[in-house]
């Protein structure tokens, strides 16, 4: 049925294994019954406002009214392969909440994106390769980026600016007036006490738990320093 | 030149204030959350000291507090252009304003998971809770610095106030930290602050910038998400967009230009910028730095939040390679006013850290930037000599 359609690839061109009927309705089912579906979706006007408005859909074969259509259609071949191939293109603007019909198609986005995180899906493992060092950073020290991740190898495309800073960084650093910010690995200077607890909200709510399918390794790494800072303060996980 | 018929209206104002019918009229995130409290289901930090009243996009008007701010500071603002938050805090000191600058606050955490959705609601809530109850304990009302940590904040915020069960999750999660859950009054961006206190920034200018051409780059954050919650101002655009940014360039005194895609987004993109830049190279360049050369030629791109001047600024470098039409200053309109108000380019608006040529516009500002950075240079030897460890406020001043 897929193949036969304009709207679909073959699972062969596609790049990413076809699965069964169910499975698709089962993912859905989880994207659906995420508490912010129904406060991010209302129906289509087809008036394409979305897409003109939309960053992604001038550089990409991708579109947001698509996404809003496919969810409001409950077309599970067509989710599943949003899922697989376009969500990772959106900006995350939400400029397409321009929206007369209030649809967030962005939102919508962020749900299918947590799915597919969830589930280990090829399209999460692929967009998030290359990506381990942020979700590291943020999730052992609270802050995204830091003052260190300016390596001239790392930006070649911004500038001999971004070498200056490297090459001055501590230095630099120290020339900073206000006190938190003279650190080089964090934004700022984030308090002990203040990422003991932001552990416990990785640890309690699930958000740790969600990258075991896509990066076991970094799971396990961020799962270890996690547990044994708190066994250190006496708290149990 | 502009494409607005301003004149026209202003004279249908009564459309901009819009009836009781207007379902979106109705929203105020204020009433619910107070209504909320009374139930006991949740604590509102309030605004308890003098504040400023500002018109939002359907006309509730909502108060921004003057002093006592707890600043919740920007992750890529602090990492990449730590100009951008120290300018904020010297126009901050330089007003007479007091402030907390805490330790005790993480990254709200939404850039990563706008690029990569390792996270889910409760946790995204939870972290936001977490930082409000900080600044509760300190009894200082939050200033939030990033437009990502703001636009994020208030769709949590509308998740809380729309779903029990979501509570009921993140009061269990603060209870094990020991921590109420807590919403402040309103949710402040500081260019909202810069926005209110607009007059009194212009009152201690002391450089003269009416010959300077701003572009204005509105943040997709601030003003597309929870979009009722945004300032806007009749008197500025004719309500049509968000007045932030381009209120204070024109209290200042500076030339505002318009140019057709000030709608579109700088290209960040969020993940792409970390690792998909030529999607963000791209769109920066080709949907926003060229077509405002062409259409409005100015001499500073202005814009008010983190990723917006990391990614206008860092994108040209590249397309200045292929000799496309490119190489404006990009700086926030924070930096912009500290400038204008004296502030040192490089010992307060720490321009170093920008990749496209700043230099044209602090010499058209009157800056003579090769006398600063020798003044930057000789204070960065007393750091090597051993003379200080850090820098203060006392030195950036003197």
């Amino acid at each position: 049925m897929a193949q036969a359609d304009a709207h679909y690839k073959a699972p062969g061109v596609a790049g990413y294994p076809d699965v069964p009927y169910e499975e698709k309705v089962r993912l859905f089912g989880e994207v659906k019954s995420d508490i912010r579906f129904g406060d991010y979706l209302y129906g289509c006007y087809e008036c394409g406002i979305c897409v003109a408005a939309c960053p992604s859909a001038r550089f990409y074969d991708f579109s947001p009214r698509r996404i809003a259509q496919a969810a409001a259609r409950e077309d599970v071949e067509l989710v599943y392969q949003q899922m697989q191939e376009d969500i990772w293109e959106c900006s995350q603007c939400f400029s397409c909440l321009r929206c007369p019909r209030g649809n967030n198609p962005g939102g919508i986005i962020t749900i299918m994106r947590e799915v597919a995180v969830n589930n280990g899906l090829a399209s999460a493992k692929e967009a998030l390769a290359g990506y381990s060092r942020i979700i590291y950073k943020i999730m052992s020290t609270g802050t995204q980026v830091s003052p260190d991740m300016l390596q001239p190898d790392a930006f070649p495309d911004w500038g001999p600016e971004t070498g200056d800073v490297s090459a001055n960084l501590d230095l630099w650093r120290r020339a900073l007036p206000p006190e938190t910010m003279h650190t080089t690995t964090t934004g700022w200077d984030v308090a002990d006490k203040t990422l003991i607890e932001l552990y416990l909200i990785w640890l309690h709510t699930g958000a740790l738990d969600m990258i075991d399918d896509v990066d076991p390794g970094l799971h396990a790494i961020l799962q270890e320093l996690m547990e044994e800072r708190l066994e250190e303060e006496g708290i149990e996980p | 030149m502009t494409l607005i018929p301003v004149e026209a209206l202003k004279r249908k104002k009564e459309h901009f204030e819009r009836g009781e019918e207007d379902r979106r009229a109705l929203e105020d995130p204020r009433a619910e959350l107070l209504a909320l409290e009374e139930q006991g289901e949740l604590t509102v930090q309030k605004i308890d000291r003098e504040a400023v009243t500002v018109p939002t996009k359907y006309g509730r008007p909502k108060r921004i507090q003057k002093a006592h701010l707890w600043h919740h500071k920007s992750c890529g603002q602090c990492g990449h252009i730590p100009g951008y938050s120290t300018s904020i805090f010297w126009v901050m000191r330089k007003l007479g304003y007091d402030y907390h600058d805490p330790r005790d606050q993480t990254s709200c955490t939404a850039w990563n998971y706008y690029a990569s959705a390792t996270s889910n609601s409760a946790a995204q809530a939870a972290v936001a809770v977490r930082n409000f109850a900080a600044a509760l304990e300190t009894g200082y009302f939050p200033l939030i610095h990033c437009g990502t940590s703001y636009g994020h904040y208030k769709e949590v915020r509308e998740e809380l106030i729309r779903h029990p069960e979501l509570r009921a999750e993140v009061r269990k999660i603060m209870a094990k930290l020991g921590k109420p859950l807590v919403l402040p009054e309103e949710i402040v961006h500081y260019s909202e602050w810069f926005h209110a206190l607009r007059d009194e920034i212009a009152a201690k200018q002391v450089r003269d910038v009416s010959q300077i051409k701003v572009t204005v780059h509105p943040a997709c954050h601030y003003y597309k998400l929870v979009e009722g919650d945004a300032i806007y101002d009749p008197d500025i655009y004719g309500g049509q967009r968000t007045a932030v940014v381009t209120g204070l360039a024109e209290a200042l005194g500076a030339e505002v230009r318009t140019y057709s895609t000030w709608f579109d987004c700088c290209g960040f993109g969020f993940r792409h910028i970390l690792v998909q830049r030529d999607f963000t190279r791209s769109f920066a360049t080709l949907r926003k730095i060229e077509v405002m050369k062409e259409e409005a030629d100015p001499d500073v791109v202005l814009t008010h939040d983190t990723g917006c001047v990391t990614t206008l600024d860092k994108s040209q470098f590249a397309a200045q390679a292929h000799e496309r039409n490119v190489g404006v200053a990009v700086m926030s309109e924070a930096q912009f006013a500290a400038l204008a108000m004296g502030a040192h380019p490089y010992k307060v608006c720490q321009l170093h850290w920008h990749s496209a040529d700043y230099r044209p516009v602090l010499e058209k500002m009157g800056i003579d930037w090769e006398r600063a950075w020798a003044e930057f240079e000789a204070d960065l030897k007393r750091l090597e000599s051993g003379e200080k460890r850090y820098l203060d406020w006392d030195d950036v001043d003197s």
